[in-house]
């Protein structure tokens, strides 16, 4: 069994925390791993992405070929739309519906909802929202990690579970709660 | 025990493991990692491993040849154009040769992910004549690390490691073993003195070394042949391209997997001899596809970048890969509509942004006014909103370029460079400048820290006052401002002034880097 994620946004966005939450789960579950990052100059504000595979083959290329990710996990809705060429014929987009405008050319937001809409494996949340009802504002991404948990199939929602409880150890106690409440919170 | 490690942290504690003593390095992506990586290892610290960043690739490889002679392992690490600013160093380490095992790690940047070119360093380890490394994978930068430092100390030559971004940044599951011990202090006097009479003895020695490289190359683990029925073509995968091999055929070809160089000569004859069509892959420029040609002559035709098969730029990607081997890939959707790049910008809040607006102000009185740029965050003010550079080239070039325009008649003309790149290469250019009286205005935008690659400590900080005034700028053409927009109007007149001024000006702009000011606050909150 094999997943290509592919995770993306803007930089600042926190998806190499997602990474090294999913990383943390596959290792104890002794799944091999593969993760390439953008570190440097794209970080500032710039667009930013992970290509994530997790198999329980051995895995060869760092890189996902076109056609082959199975999960986008997306910050930003346009950012989503972004790795179409990457994404497999029944891949699936779990992606945050709030639009991340730093730029002047940003896409008409209507038109862009309704590519993404077309499109047939495609899960929406206001992650931000959700992330401040369940009392921590700060964990949009790891809200946005529970709504994709189910489809990781890979890896159980339990796994990943307890994997931001020992990222976050050090961090302290009400941390671990706060980002599991966040995970739970979309994790349906 | 398995660790999930990024190439470069693999890079990193495989060279701890191997008992090494020092790594000197500038920071410079893809490689920054595996010095930070070091410096904040438990092994290192009780080691007390050197690991402190130097000033650029040239002290770098200078202080680790240094180590070398004093007998202990030292690690240099740095972008491929850092291979550049230490040319001279490193091309004439091979002739004195080296006593502790001496590592030279250049991270390649195929597709030009944060760099001006892609040059591919493997022409410098041909050009010195050492032996170089390529891992394919994390486990095996891991492990080379070990192997290089053994094999530097026994042809007693630099070896070089070459990586490029997509193993440097990517993360897997490494084995890793137990650490051995530093090499002790050797003080036994050698002779690395290369006057011309020394030096042609050294040079022949190093041309006597070639056959036991090659010999080293041949009978390489890392150099590893694959079996099959299929006789029509043979691929040669050089480190990471052999990943793209494996993933779109699997078994099916007979395949040289070439980690290890120099190229191995009878491993890649054998192959043409039993192949129809030899196919090279590799990533970075047409290194090994043309040693190919020149090692088979035309026994056997040989694809590859130079032949169209593969792209001629760019990094290779599973897909280029699998069309090159003819076989089926590609999307199953089309490249959305509703898309629009998304280039990185200055943070909000950032001092370089005060300077551009400051700098865009008083130039907008100055039609005929060119700003030259550098090698940095502020790099970023070439692109909207700000669109105020003419040239970024490497490091240092802003100062020297702005004084051989003025020196060809432009005016003004203006160079900003930022603290960490004016005392990496700046600071002789500079003097240049002042002695020729040459009409410039210089921004030393100053944030206290390396901040492009995240924020690592700047050489010069604290010191650059002194630093140009005892390079000769006049004290009254010297002038420090906080780059704030409550401050725009000093800024602005102390630039239009600066300007006008007829010889050498520095200001200096200087705030901190607000990420790394947010984590010192964040750190100091903790306390």
């Amino acid at each position: 069994m094999k997943k290509d994620i592919i995770l993306c946004g803007v930089g600042g966005q926190g998806i190499l925390s997602i990474a090294t939450i999913i990383g943390e789960a596959a290792t104890k579950a002794g799944i091999n791993l593969k993760q390439a990052e953008v570190h440097g100059m794209s970080q500032r504000g710039g667009d930013v992405q992970s290509n994530l595979r997790l198999s329980t083959e051995q895995i060869w290329s760092d890189l996902i070929p076109q056609g082959g990710c199975d999960l986008v996990i997306s910050m930003e809705p346009m950012e989503a739309l972004r790795y179409l060429p990457y994404l497999s014929k029944d891949g699936v987009i779990v992606t945050s519906n709030k639009p991340f405008v730093n730029i002047p050319n940003y896409p008409d937001e209507k038109a862009l909802f309704d590519e993404l809409n077309a499109l047939p494996h495609v899960v929406q949340l206001d992650i931000e929202q959700v992330a401040k009802d369940a009392g921590n504002p700060r964990g949009a991404n790891v809200v946005l990690l529970g709504m994709a948990a189910k489809y990781l199939e890979i890896i159980t929602p339990e796994q990943l579970r307890e994997a931001i409880a020992t990222i976050f150890a050090r961090k302290g106690e009400a941390v671990v709660e706060g980002n599991l409440k966040a995970f739970d919170a979309a994790n349906k | 025990m398995k660790q999930l490690l990024l190439g470069d942290e693999a890079i990193a504690l495989g060279a701890l493991h191997a008992g090494l003593s020092g790594v000197y390095a500038y920071p410079g992506t893809p490689s920054t990692e595996i010095t930070e990586y070091i410096q904040n290892s438990k092994l290192a610290k009780e080691r007390n491993v050197h690991s402190r960043w130097c000033t650029n690739e040239k002290t770098a490889m200078e202080a680790a040849l240094g180590m070398s002679y004093a007998g202990k392992r030292a690690l240099v690490c740095m972008k491929h154009v850092g291979m550049n600013v230490c040319a001279d160093a490193f091309v004439n380490s091979a002739i004195t040769g080296v006593k502790g095992g001496l590592i030279v790690l250049a991270a390649d940047d195929p597709s030009m992910h944060s760099s001006q070119n892609e040059q591919d360093s493997r022409f410098y380890a041909k050009f010195a004549m050492i032996p170089a490394f390529e891992p394919s994978n994390q486990q095996e930068a891991y492990d080379m690390m070990d192997k290089a430092f053994e094999l530097s100390e026994r042809l007693k030559e630099p070896v070089m490691l070459r990586v490029v971004t997509r193993l440097a940044h990517s993360r897997a599951a490494v084995e890793v073993s137990e650490p051995k011990a530093e090499n002790r202090l050797d003080i036994a006097k050698e002779s690395w003195v290369l006057l011309p009479g020394i030096a042609r003895r050294k040079y022949d020695e190093l041309i006597a070394k070639q056959p036991s490289m090659l010999e080293a190359s041949e009978g390489s683990a890392y150099n590893k042949r694959e079996n099959s029925a299929d006789k029509k073509t043979g691929i040669i995968a050089c480190g990471i391209a052999y990943n793209y091999v494996k993933e779109a055929a699997g078994s099916e070809y007979n395949v040289l997997k070439v980690s290890q160089y120099p190229m191995p000569v009878a491993k890649i004859k054998t192959l043409a001899s039993e192949c129809d069509e030899i196919i090279v892959m590799e990533d970075g420029q047409p290194v090994a596809e043309e040693r190919v040609r020149n090692i088979i002559g035309d026994t056997c035709p040989v694809k590859g970048r130079l032949t169209g098969d593969l792209p001629r730029t760019g990094e290779l990607t599973p897909d280029c890969v699998a069309k090159a081997l003819g076989k089926k890939f590609g999307p199953a959707f089309e490249v959305a509509k509703n898309l629009a790049g998304r280039p990185p910008q200055l943070c909000q809040g950032c001092g370089h942004r005060d300077v551009y607006t400051a700098l865009n102000k008083v130039a907008a009185e100055y039609p005929d006014h060119r700003i030259f740029g550098d090698i940095g965050c502020y790099t970023l003010g070439a692109l909207p909103p700000f669109q105020a550079l003419s040239s970024c080239v490497d490091m240092g070039a802003s100062i020297t370029m702005a004084k051989g325009a003025a020196d060809a008649g432009l005016f003004p003309s203006i160079a900003v460079i930022g603290d960490s790149t004016f005392t990496h290469s700046g600071m002789t250019g500079l003097l240049d400048a002042v002695n020729d009286k040459s009409n410039i205005t210089v921004i030393i935008s100053d944030n206290l820290t390396t901040g492009m690659t995240g924020g690592q400590d700047s050489a010069g900080t604290n010191k650059f006052e002194q630093i140009c005034l005892g390079l000769g700028v006049e004290p009254e053409h010297l002038h420090v401002v906080v780059p704030l927009p409550k401050n725009m109007e000093e800024i602005t007149r102390i630039i239009k002034q600066e300007i006008e001024y007829n010889g050498v000006s520095v200001i200096i702009p200087r705030r901190e880097c607000i990420q790394t000011a947010a984590r010192h606050a964040k750190a100091a909150a903790k306390k």
